[in-house]
């Protein structure tokens, strides 16, 4: 579902004297349905720039990247944006929203431009958001004023709305408390049943060790 | 699937000088396209070039037409470009004065619309204006007051229902949320990605703010000096830039 092949990234900061810095070369991966895949190295070591490579959220200097049939490194902008509302989901670390829209509309917004009808779409975000212990007096005020902990299950939820067949996380059980972290991880287990590719980033051992069926340590991708 | 919009070498000059030039791109429907740059930048003569307010000098944009499928703009007859500008295209100005009708009502500014393409009975006009002052939260009270009597936000949402009432396809925003207190924006900026959304719009939205083309567009082109420097993804652009000018504008935002 996913596939990494000689994947390099350089950054060129013109503004700094055209500094160079290259910080991937060769990096090659593969992702099954059904399979979770860690990314692993010290911190700095480019598991976030892998994984937003991937996303097509930074461009690949080198190599190719193909997310369900279709190679990201080279893809044209809209074929990139219907991958994503279709097939690639992405959870990151940051929760982005128009201030002022409500936390269920921030959860059900990946379904209703699916298509998907308005009471279910609804439906599946109040789930999710029970499932995530999100309090349901929260779910119509926007989750901008919301703690870290709530904002990153809002995330969460809004990542798992749809079945996406290939999905990334970036540290999904960061900073919960056992109960969400229990949780999360159900999700994440359920997601590979139903046969999604996931790739993520978790710093959290325990979590890494039950959901994830290999590694890839991305210190050997450095350029 | 046909492009809405097949924008090709665009070019537009005030004398010597270059406003925009060797502009390309395709929009596809459903697709929001910002476009920033600093003022001079010629991201304005470029959508004014684009939305039939001014004639470009070289280039075509064609319009994937309802009945004829994808016509050259400039080819087109005058009463039949005329046509599209108040059917198929909307033109949300900067400045609601230059959108709006200050001397008419509210919902006349909205049935004016509506009017000018061959609606009759006042029933149904007064009924869709209403309708629609509710989806820009316009309270039906306020149906009868003049767009002078409202706050700069509500003139400028009472201009997007202007715009969006005869259900078209393509709009053009010149710095829609230009000149707003930054709670309103917010509120604007929610209710036209809801529109875009429930409307399936595009939308070619020119601004300088880049907080408000990463919440609204799904592409970008940066312009600097009448030309496109850097065009792709929002977020890809903004997120790691390539041109150095891009570069420059990405790390010049305050971050609060």
């Amino acid at each position: 579902m996913i596939e990494v092949e000689g994947l390099g990234k350089r950054f060129v900061l013109h503004n700094q004297g055209g500094a160079v810095i290259e910080v991937m070369a060769g990096a090659h991966l593969r992702v099954e349905p059904g399979e979770c895949v860690a990314l692993t190295g010290a911190s700095g070591a480019g598991k976030s720039t892998l994984i937003r490579m991937i996303y097509g959220n930074y461009r690949a200097s080198a190599g190719r990247i193909i997310v369900g049939g279709l190679d990201v490194a080279r893809a044209a902008p809209r074929e990139i944006i219907a991958l994503r509302r279709e097939r690639l989901g992405y959870v990151s670390q940051f929760l982005r929203v128009v201030p002022r829209v409500p936390t269920i509309e921030v959860v059900a917004e990946p379904l209703l431009v699916l298509g998907v009808a308005r009471e279910a779409a609804q439906a599946r975000a109040e789930a999710l958001l029970r499932r995530l212990n999100v309090p349901e007096r929260l779910w119509s005020l926007s989750p901008t004023t919301f703690s870290g902990g709530e904002q990153q299950r809002v995330n969460i939820a809004r990542g798992f709305a749809h079945d996406y067949p290939a999905l990334m996380l970036d540290e999904p059980t960061a900073s919960l408390d056992s109960g969400n972290r229990e949780a999360v991880l159900g999700l994440i287990e359920a997601a590979k049943v139903r046969g999604a590719a996931i790739l993520g980033i978790f710093h959290d051992e325990g979590a890494r060790v039950r959901v994830c069926d290999r590694e890839v340590d991305v210190s050997g991708f450095a350029a | 699937m046909t492009p809405l919009l097949q924008v090709r070498d665009v070019a537009k000059f005030y004398g010597g000088r270059r406003g925009c030039e060797d502009v390309s791109f395709d929009l596809w429907p459903g697709e929001v396209m910002g476009i920033v740059g600093e003022s001079g930048s010629g991201k304005s003569t470029l959508l004014a070039s684009l939305s039939g307010q001014m004639a470009p000098d070289r280039g075509a944009v064609i319009y994937d037409t309802r009945d004829r499928g994808p016509v050259d703009v400039r080819a087109m007859s005058e009463p039949e470009r005329r046509m599209l500008m108040r059917t198929d295209w909307a033109l949300v100005h900067q400045n609601p004065r230059d959108g709006l009708r200050m001397g008419v009502s509210a919902g006349g500014n909205v049935g004016e619309r509506l009017m000018a393409v061959g609606a009759r009975h006042y029933g149904d006009i007064r009924a869709r204006a209403v309708d629609w002052l509710g989806r820009v939260e316009i309270a039906a009270d306020r149906v009868d007051d003049r767009p002078t009597a409202f706050s700069g936000g509500m003139q400028q949402r009472l201009q997007i229902a202007r715009n969006l009432v005869t259900g078209p396809r393509l709009v053009f925003m010149d710095e829609p949320t230009g000149g707003l207190d930054v709670s309103v924006q917010a509120r604007l900026l929610d209710l036209l990605r809801g529109l875009v959304r429930e409307m399936g719009l595009s939308a070619v939205i020119v601004t300088h703010d880049l907080a408000v083309v990463r919440l609204l567009a799904d592409r970008l082109m940066v312009m600097k000096e009448g030309r496109v420097i850097e065009a792709g993804l929002t977020d890809q652009v903004l997120d790691d830039p390539q041109h150095g000018y891009t570069q420059l504008l990405v790390s010049s935002v305050l971050q609060v």
